[in-house]
């Protein structure tokens, strides 16, 4: 926990301070700290039912914790509604993928472009000038970028109700992409995976973090300790709504009250791979 | 054969209008999952509404134009007011409530403009009757069905090419991922009431120019039940399809079953039929099948 203080103000693009949320009586995340700096890959990791997803449901504002303070890129947003933080650069995706499944790959990554687009009804209908130029950088992102990056060009125009999992989640990634984020919330990427899948997608979000032309900063939760582990500059874990400890996977890994509450017998850590 | 031919192309050209009320109600249906009961009445307030700009001496067209105005208010309104708190409560709830809504409506329309039939009065179209060969159609007709088509045209446009529209589309498939994606679900709630409310609005003016102005428009209103349960539920072709079929079955049963059966076959027939096709396609036409994987 020891570099956490150290960190600079300006460095840290999201800050949890004390959040709680209550479900009745149960505590579902009671008094979380967090702070996530920029261009890291933190990662969340807890048994089930810890408040992981809770705790990314507050931060994209699904959720209204009833304490405590979010800031985002030094503002508070408790009070800012889910689609807004969405336009302030922050987007997600859910642990049950959540895609429009009628509509296909292509489209779905389009809509997660609109935010972005500026012409209205009547520059749009003569298509001159700034549209035509914006609608013509939007295709290059979405066609060069995203589509090259999760490797879906043979599947762009397949509906995505009709794709197996695996396919659907990265959809879902290359959505959550569109809107060219500065903090991506991953909610379990990789649940339900093959390992062939996991090793790509593992390597996607290694490259959006990486490459200087996303630098995307990740909020990662995920039960693969060994994805985990490899991935993560820090790692945060949590425990029936409470914080065990933060720090780098190496402290994480010899802590022994995590090892307790968490990855249980000595060598879980190779569990999952 | 003439008779066919007539009854046919009068059926088509009301279930246009029905297709336009029908449409308003999918939209809701489809946004919000809320299953709108209360149609009918507000087919009925969009008539009398321009039926009383209209009465003051305002031109047909502005008045319309007007009722859209009012339309688009009373339904951000009704949102705002009564659904939006009931997010997430059960069906049968919301169902309850539009139920509600209902009387309510209806009850206020009958305080404010009395239950006594009214006409649009100098009538808006030629009483002369227009020829196509063999088949006669009075001209109220042919221009509600022309009207419908239009505003069927600019709605259907409107989902497929503006960003309002696709964000409606993205909330009605996942509301949560729409959210993610900077849609704001509670405006697309909104605007789909608005939206409902101004096709309803149309559809009960141009209903009362065919048969005058009383509480029974808001019974034919009220048809788009057997109209989006042929076409499903959340298809908007389902609804414009349904809509046509409802209007011409409507009419071939009131030109060939009334003699038999005198009097109200017409208003009962969709609904009876709607029972029967229940059974037999429960999803509509063109309605999501929802089937369990286990």
């Amino acid at each position: 926990m020891g570099g956490a203080a150290a960190v600079q103000e300006s460095d840290v693009i999201l800050e949890l301070k004390d959040v709680a949320m209550y479900f009745g009586k149960v505590a579902a995340l009671a008094g979380a700290s967090l702070r996530v700096r920029r261009g890291e890959i933190h990662s969340v990791i807890g048994p089930n039912g810890a408040g992981k997803t809770v705790m990314m449901n507050c931060i994209s504002g699904l959720y209204r914790p009833q304490k405590g303070e979010i800031h985002f890129k030094g503002e508070r947003v408790n009070d800012v509604r889910p689609y807004e933080r969405a336009v302030r650069g922050m987007s997600r995706t859910f642990q049950k993928v959540e895609v429009f499944g009628g509509m296909t790959v292509l489209d779905n990554i389009r809509l997660g472009r609109h935010i972005h687009l500026k012409s209205g009804i009547l520059s749009g209908s003569i298509y001159a000038g700034k549209t035509a130029r914006e609608e013509i950088e939007n295709r290059q992102f979405i066609e060069e970028e995203i589509i090259d990056l999760l490797e879906i060009e043979h599947i762009r125009h397949k509906p995505v109700g009709m794709l197996p999992y695996g396919l659907q989640k990265r959809v879902e990634l290359g959505r959550a992409l569109a809107l060219k984020p500065d903090l991506l919330i991953l909610d379990e990427p990789l649940a339900g995976l093959n390992l062939e899948e996991t090793e790509d997608m593992a390597r996607f979000v290694l490259d959006v973090n990486e490459d200087p032309r996303w630098n995307i900063t990740c909020l990662l939760v995920e039960h693969d300790m060994g994805v985990v582990m490899d991935l993560s500059h820090r790692v945060f874990v949590l425990n029936f709504g409470n914080m065990i400890m933060d720090g780098t996977p190496q402290e994480v890994q010899n802590n022994p009250e995590v090892i307790k509450a968490y990855l249980g017998e000595e060598d879980l850590y190779a569990t999952r791979r | 054969m003439d008779l066919i031919l007539m009854t046919l192309a009068t059926g088509i050209m009301v279930g246009g209008i029905y297709a336009l009320v029908a449409l308003g109600w999918v939209l809701i249906y489809k946004c919000s999952g809320v299953l709108n009961l209360a149609m009918g009445e507000m087919t009925l307030i969009g008539a009398y509404v321009s039926l009383s700009f209209y009465s003051m001496g305002i031109p047909f067209l502005a008045s319309l134009l007007i009722m859209l105005v009012i339309g688009f208010i009373l339904g951000i309104l009704v949102e705002r007011i009564f659904l939006d708190r009931l997010i997430g409560e059960p069906v049968l709830t919301v169902i309850m409530v539009t139920v509600g809504l209902s009387f309510f409506f209806k009850g206020t329309l009958e305080f404010i403009w009395g239950t006594d039939t009214r006409v649009f009065s100098p009538p808006v179209f030629s009483i002369e009757p227009i020829r196509f060969g063999p088949i006669i159609i009075g001209s109220v007709y042919l221009w509600s069905f022309m009207a419908a088509i239009i505003l069927l045209v600019v709605f259907v446009c409107f989902f497929k090419y503006t960003r309002w529209g696709l964000a409606m589309q993205a909330t009605a498939d996942d509301e949560m991922a729409a959210l993610s994606l900077g849609v704001s679900a509670r405006y697309v709630y909104a605007a789909a009431w608005a939206i409902a409310f101004m096709a309803a609005g149309v559809g009960g003016t141009l209903l009362g120019n065919i048969n005058g102005l009383n509480i029974s428009v808001a019974y034919l209103g009220l048809l788009v039940l057997p109209v989006v349960v042929l076409g499903g539920l959340n298809s908007v072709p389902g609804a414009i399809l349904g809509g046509v079929i409802i209007g011409v079955l409507q009419n071939f049963c009131g030109a060939y079953l009334d003699q038999f059966f005198p009097g109200g076959v017409k208003e009962i027939a969709p609904f009876a039929f709607m029972a029967v096709f229940l059974l037999w396609k429960p999803y509509g036409i063109w309605g999501w099948e929802r089937i369990e994987r286990v």
